[in-house]
């Protein structure tokens, strides 16, 4: 009896100690806090397993005093948050899906931020020798020995990417050879290896994921393989309850020099190559689209 | 089996530098799990008596939707919680998507019904006769209910074992109402998940031996309980 009133007792504790922490956290800001300083930032995988929002997002938030809620998920998911007006940031990389959500009025402004670029990678072996074709060529050759791939299968913007290619070259890629993981590029890129398949990637995750596969870089550089991540403000004339004066600081800081830098930096210490170009204040006719 | 040595060892070395970064996730793990594990004792406990005790013709229907709760899927509670949270959801005026609170609910969520279930269990499991001898001895039917609670002790503290080991274990809900947000609803089990993302395999070892170490810890502390501060016979 009296064992069962101490646990209650100990629980209750625990609960309250844990609502008095976390009040005295939030009352701990340095600069001036913003009204209302939660931001909700809908995003890529890749912008997070990179290690990139690591980088960006503490100069940020000392800076401002705002508080970024980082959701990494597909960009499908991502752009789809946007559409309900869940989040109030949208940084992505789906280029046509984008437009359709610009369209519709569910954000604004969309902003080019930076670049890098998707690669083919496959086993070292090669069975389908498309190292060094161009990606069209490289497609054919895989869809006529029926290669293994692994597709992401998860609406990210490297599965639309990939459908966009097989669409291209008028190819329908089919089981068994053509597997859908349904899984994030760092797993995708695990399956293949575990496979020996080919599958597509962005450079950056590719790059971080490089110490745990065997898989090689077999086709890189063909223009149509550029990877161009966007920012958007989730429309506050549609959705009421969007933090707009917290996603425009945000895009402000991403597309300012000190953001800007950061960008170009990131990854050239530890990969030695940067893992994004930084592209603020450019359109994508500069970059070649 | 190298990546296994190599995570005990990142493990040791994380705790040992006083990584204040891992502690915050681990300590924040133990908060929401068993602050929902306390919320789902005190709702589920009193459910579980109140079925065990009530004679009604629907009885077994109520048994069977708790005892089907018991497995109920993580992520189906985290959509539907994320569902309701939403800014533009039913409850989205109270702001709790992507916070700790909203963890909590969903994990209560998740262990109420393996506390009621097991609870009902625990008191099925004494001879109804028990109970009907101590009415007939002049027990006020409350006192009676105190008694059968002390004589299930062991099973209820099982109960409340089992719903917490189901919520600290538990990914999918945490991941879709929490976000796994760095310094606010990161916890061990998705943070195991992101670093596997990232390819930091060493990394999610020692997470995930963190993980365990902090479970075991309560699980220790809540079974000395079970057996009244004496030790497991």
């Amino acid at each position: 009896m009296r064992k069962l009133c101490s646990l209650v007792l100990m629980l209750m504790l625990i609960v309250f100690s844990g609502c008095a922490m976390s009040t005295s956290q939030q009352g701990k800001t340095n600069p001036p806090a913003p009204a209302n300083k939660d931001i909700i930032l809908a995003t890529t995988t890749s912008t997070q397993d990179s290690g990139l929002l690591d980088v960006l997002l503490p100069v940020f938030e000392s800076k401002t005093g705002y508080k970024i809620k980082t959701i990494a998920v597909g960009t499908g998911q991502a752009l789809a948050m946007g559409e309900k007006g869940e989040a109030d940031i949208l940084l992505v990389h789906a280029p046509d899906a984008e437009k359709k959500v610009v369209a519709a009025g569910s954000a604004v402004n969309r902003k080019l931020v930076m670049h890098n670029d998707f690669i083919l990678v496959g086993p070292p072996n090669d069975a389908a020798l498309i190292k060094g074709k161009n990606v069209t060529e490289a497609l054919t050759a895989l869809a006529k020995i029926q290669a293994s791939f692994i597709s992401r299968g998860d609406d990210s913007g490297t599965h639309k990417m990939e459908k966009s290619l097989w669409k291209r070259i008028n190819i329908t890629p089919a089981s068994p050879w053509y597997k859908e993981a349904g899984a994030g590029m760092g797993q995708t890129l695990k399956i293949a290896d575990e496979k020996q398949a080919y599958t597509l990637s962005d450079r950056a995750t590719y790059l971080a994921q490089k110490k745990n596969l065997s898989l090689e870089v077999l086709v890189e550089g063909d223009a149509k393989l550029l990877n161009i991540y966007h920012v958007m403000e989730v429309n506050p004339a549609k959705f009421s309850k969007a933090n707009n004066a917290g996603a425009k600081a945000f895009i402000d800081f991403l597309l300012s020099a000190e953001g800007q830098s950061l960008i170009s930096t990131f990854g050239k210490d530890k990969f030695g190559q940067p893992l994004f170009f930084a592209d603020g204040g450019k359109t994508e006719k500069d970059i070649g689209l | 089996m190298d990546m296994i040595g190599q995570g005990v060892i990142s493990a040791y070395q994380l705790l040992a530098s006083a990584d204040s970064e891992i502690f915050e996730v681990a300590l924040l793990t133990l908060k929401v799990s068993l602050s929902a594990t306390a919320i789902s004792v005190l709702f589920g406990v009193p459910f579980g008596l109140w079925l065990a005790f009530r004679d009604f013709g629907s009885k077994h229907i109520f048994s069977s939707l708790v005892n089907f709760g018991m497995g109920l899927p993580p992520v189906v509670v985290g959509l539907v919680v994320s569902l309701l949270l939403w800014r533009y959801g039913p409850l989205g005026g109270l702001g709790l998507m992507y916070t700790p609170a909203a963890m909590v609910i969903a994990q209560a969520v998740i262990a109420m019904p393996i506390v009621a279930g097991l609870t009902f269990a625990a008191i099925l499991s004494i001879t109804p006769k028990f109970r009907w001898q101590l009415l007939s001895l002049g027990a006020t039917p409350l006192q009676a209910c105190w008694l059968l609670v002390k004589e299930a002790r062991l099973g209820l503290m099982a109960a409340v074992i089992a719903g917490f080991g189901r919520v600290v274990s538990e990914v999918g809900a945490s991941m879709m109402v929490g976000g796994n947000i760095k310094g606010q609803t990161r916890v061990l089990t998705t943070a195991t998940v992101m670093e596997v993302g990232k390819g930091n395999y060493d990394m999610a070892m020692a997470i995930s031996f963190i993980l365990l170490v902090a479970a075991y810890s309560i699980v220790v502390l809540l079974t000395y309980l079970q057996h009244g501060g004496k030790s497991v016979r």
